[in-house]
């Protein structure tokens, strides 16, 4: 029998002379979340400049507000993205539960929290179908989310009968999340805190449970998850469902910003949600990302559009810069992806 | 060929077009209409699809309904006009989504003997289309700009004008209710045919809403964030109008900001009615479809072809101006849509 | 006659038409190092795929301490205390080692932490990590909150038999360990391979590497033609009969 002390370990790796952009290259690998954070402390330094209406605590209160229904779209999608999968029904769902919570409440006088906890109910199971479609058919999810996008755009055209129920008809629990409470002199809308709540509970359970360890290991090499022993489908069902759950919450905030149920409501979150993500550094191949990017990819989009219009730059423009971030957050993750030992 | 062939293969196709005739006549059973609109899921259109519905089945025509999956577009139209050639249309009605892009399907049709009718937004040109059946939407801009500036020559007050218009496209809806409310309130508009080349300094900005409620609120905040002054502003449609409307009452001034619109749809006019909208420009979905209807079906009947509609548009608000014609809130509840 | 750790009776698969295994044996002696060898088609992977619990058999018997177990999934071989490490590693490249090396058995906190929110022990895992690195005596790997796709090939292999060692009660089985390595990492590898069998773990070698296999191997499975052809003493029979006897082109030689 041989012992160790007969071997010698086996030599070092030889020290690699790092030029900056190589330890730059090691650094955003590490911490995903550094890019979009620096873009986003850049943008915010730039429009201050243009705008001296930019930097005031009522207009970063006002930015956080109208990103809130996005934002919120957005911890869903991020972690159906780091399944390495994609979800496009998630403004439709969004909207159908809206109009479900509304209708229920309008129509038969339930009261605010069972109809909020049915309109709960009904998007978890919306992500759940989208969780059995992928891991039973597995089908792409690209492709399960585009057919189950318009099946529950029908259903919600079809329920509603096209029409918008007002917020006077509704409990005032449903439009909660669009009060205002004051924190030092400027108004914040429950509907903001709720976010902020909501991307640091996901972000604490992704790093810290084996849930979100799970989550992680799934989309980046789902084969080697399951021969460690992770119940693939079940992970990707369960997240799947909770997406759904998450995009009820958006409902939720989105009714308090409207202060009424719209059926015509949502058509570009679908895509808003997924930019967000996107811009945030969550790699659309999976088992890359964090929340917080989704939250600061929401903002940086929040904070393009409204600092635009306060320079009275033309509309046409912001939707070029938008277009402009996607393609720089996504070759930037390709380069990142690119370190080596 | 011998004139005993000759005269067989003459009898045959005098026989078989006879049958072929005969066949198209009573084989149709029903004129059948083509409904191609934008979306079908604004309720403009909706309350469209449903007044060709209606008189389809009173004049003993069926309709067939085609919408595009969102404004813009083109592609889907394409789509359902060639569907509609296919299945033996008699006319089309169309709502398009891109005025110039759908032409040449149009001509198609038209060519294939179909009777294609533009509703709501003409063609570009529009003699592309048999006939236009539509509101004139500069003018739907236009008196809600004149009432504007009755009220505030009124007031006296100095007007601070958002607007909030639909999209960057620059559709041709966008911009002639945008134009036609700049003119009526006295603004120079330099180019009628695009949005944003104005230097009046009463004008704070524009900005697009995607003629929802969440676009309203977040253009209108933009808005006022710039300036907080505005009282004055112009929204595309009603959905548009209600989101600015919250974004005013968060900022707690909904009381002192005057919001004009068009559409005339019922949420509207009840807005009109609550205080919400100040005038809003009501358009008759219904009347187009029924009007359409009507003219395929006689088209269908004796080839008469119609003349262009104007299928009006009345001013709605329960403050009148002075020297603007208007109707009450409860004349646009009776006539309004959706 | 000392029971074999794990042992394999009659195993049949069949895929379709193709017979993958038609009737194959395999014995694991306590405290050995087997290797398994043959030539493509001779129905080696089938053969540990059974044993590891990736793939059910048609037919036969699979036995654990001499008594008979049946695995419906790789997690009730595990529960049995087979390891195995896999040819394609199975690791999570953007995950850490410690992440890694408790992969699908996370360790959680105690107390409140643990059991109401479910909080991992991560400083926990990591120290237990770099304490199994070393009874390796894995010196080249530095830091276990590192990612695992900054690693070498052969130190992401030293992580896959690291973690099959860790967790390992009874068999660990390597596929392939050195294919993809150079010949400094392969070194390192087969090194570590001893260390598992000094550590009282006896191994199932999959390789194809004669040189390999006739350093550390204790004994030799010639796989052939879905069944064993024959098992050698690497002392006592040479490289080339050995890859003859698993060609066909020799007949192995009397059962010892």
């Amino acid at each position: 029998m041989t012992t160790t002390a007969t071997r010698p370990p086996a030599p070092l790796p030889e020290q690699r002379d790092r030029s900056i952009l190589t330890r730059l290259q090691h650094l955003l690998h590490a911490q995903a979340t550094i890019g979009p954070a620096v873009v986003l402390l850049v943008a915010v330094i730039v429009f201050a400049l243009l705008s001296d209406r930019f930097l005031t605590p009522g207009n970063i209160s006002l930015i956080l507000q109208q990103v809130a229904v996005v934002g919120t779209l957005a911890v869903g999608q991020t972690i159906v993205i780091l399944t390495a999968g994609i979800d496009l029904s998630c403004g439709a769902i969004m909207v159908l539960t809206s109009i479900v919570m509304a209708k229920v409440a309008a129509g038969t006088g339930l009261p605010g929290l069972p109809a909020l906890l049915l309109g709960f109910a009904v998007g978890t199971l919306c992500g759940l179908l989208n969780g059995v479609l992928v891991t039973r058919l597995k089908l792409p999810p690209f492709i399960v989310t585009l057919g189950t996008l318009n099946v529950f755009f029908a259903v919600n055209l079809w329920y509603s009968g096209s029409a918008t129920i007002r917020g006077t008809d509704m409990p005032k629990l449903l439009l909660w999340t669009g009060q205002t409470f004051n924190i030092a002199g400027t108004r914040i809308t429950y509907g903001s805190i709720m976010l902020v709540v909501l991307v640091a509970a996901m972000a604490f359970v992704l790093k810290n449970t084996a849930w979100g360890r799970h989550v992680y290991s799934t989309g980046d090499d789902l084969e080697a998850s399951r021969l460690s022993g992770i119940r693939t489908a079940r992970v990707l069902l369960s997240v799947y469902a909770t997406a759904g759950l998450i995009y009820a919450l958006a409902a939720w905030t989105l009714i308090g910003r409207i202060a009424s149920a719209s059926p015509q409501a949502g058509q570009t979150d679908n895509l808003d949600s997924i930019t967000a993500v996107v811009i945030g550094g969550t790699s659309l191949f999976g088992g890359r990302g964090a929340v917080v990017g989704s939250l600061i990819g929401a903002l940086i989009v929040g904070v393009f559009r409204n600092g635009l219009a306060l320079a009275g730059v033309d509309v046409l423009w912001q939707t070029m810069a938008v277009g402009v971030l996607i393609i720089v957050a996504v070759s930037l993750d390709q380069w990142i992806r690119k370190v080596k030992a | 060929m011998s004139r005993r062939a000759f005269g067989l293969t003459a009898a045959a196709v005098l026989a078989l077009s006879a049958a072929a005739c005969g066949g198209g006549g009573s084989s149709g059973s029903t004129t059948l209409v083509g409904l191609v609109t934008k979306t079908d899921t604004n309720p403009f259109f909706v309350k469209m699809k449903e007044g060709a519905q209606q008189a389809a089945s009173s004049s003993g025509a069926t309709v067939q309904s085609f919408a595009g999956k969102q404004d813009g577009d083109n592609q889907s139209q394409v789509d359902a006009i060639e569907n509609l050639i296919a299945s033996g249309a008699k006319g089309i009605l169309i709502t398009p989504s891109d005025s110039k892009a759908i032409v040449p399907s149009v001509d198609k049709a038209r060519a294939a003997g179909l009777l294609v009718i533009a509703l709501d937004t003409p063609l570009e040109p529009a003699s592309a289309a048999d006939a236009t059946f539509a509101t004139d939407n500069y003018k739907a801009g236009l008196l809600i700009g004149q009432w504007a500036k009755a009220k505030f020559a009124a007031n006296g007050k100095q007007p601070k004008i958002a607007m909030l218009d639909l999209n960057p496209n620059q559709v041709s809806v966008d911009v002639q209710r945008d134009q036609g409310f700049l003119e009526g309130f006295g603004v120079d508009v330099k180019d009628k045919n695009k949005i944003g080349d104005e230097a009046d300094p009463r004008i704070v900005g524009h900005d697009v809403t995607n003629g929802d409620p969440s676009g309203g609120r977040t253009a209108m905040e933009n808005l006022l964030q710039k300036d907080p002054g505005v009282n004055l502003v112009y929204t595309i449609n009603e959905p548009a109008a209600a989101g600015a409307y919250e974004a005013l009452k968060a900022a707690g001034k909904e009381k002192d900001v005057v919001i004009v619109s068009v559409d005339g749809g019922c949420p509207g006019v009840n807005n009109v009615k609550a205080g919400v909208i100040g005038a809003t420009s009501q358009q008759y979905p219904l009347k187009m479809a029924q009007l359409g209807v009507e003219a395929v079906t006689k088209f269908a009947k004796d080839g008469s072809k119609p003349q262009n509609t104007d299928t009006g548009v009345t001013l709605i608000t329960d403050q009148p101006a002075q020297g603007v014609e208007s109707k009450d809130s409860a004349f646009g509840l009776q006539n309004c849509w959706g | 006659m000392t029971t074999p750790v794990l042992q394999a009776t009659g195993l049949v698969k069949r895929y379709g038409k193709v017979t993958a295994l038609a009737g194959a044996d395999l014995e694991l002696l306590p405290g050995e190092i087997l290797a398994v060898i043959g030539d493509n088609g001779a129905g080696k992977s089938s053969l540990i795929k059974a044993l590891s619990g990736a793939v059910v058999p048609d037919e036969g018997q699979i036995l654990v301490d001499g008594e008979p177990v049946s695995f419906s999934s790789p997690l009730d071989a595990r529960r049995a205390g087979i390891e195995t490490v896999h040819q394609s590693l199975a690791v999570s490249p953007s995950l850490d080692i410690a992440a890694n090396l408790f992969l699908g058995r996370e360790r959680r906190r105690k107390g409140v932490l643990g059991s109401v929110f479910r909080m991992l022990d991560r400083q926990g895992m990591r120290e237990e990590a770099r304490r199994q690195l070393d009874a390796l005596g894995i010196m080249t790997i530095q830091n276990p909150g590192q990612a695992v796709e900054t690693l070498s090939g052969g130190q992401r292999q030293a992580v896959a038999v690291a973690r099959a060692a860790a967790f390992g009660s009874r068999v660990v089985i390597m596929d392939e360990p050195t294919a993809a390595l150079g010949v400094r990492e392969s070194r390192a590898v087969l090194d570590l391979v001893l260390q598992v069998r000094d550590r009282g773990l006896p191994v199932i070698l999959i390789s194809h590497n004669m040189p390999h296999v006739f350093e550390v191997a204790d004994r030799i499975h010639i796989q052939r033609l879905g069944r064993r052809k024959a098992v050698v003493d690497p002392k006592s029979v040479s490289m080339s009969d050995a890859v003859a006897i698993m060609t066909g082109a020799m007949e192995p030689p009397e059962a010892a």
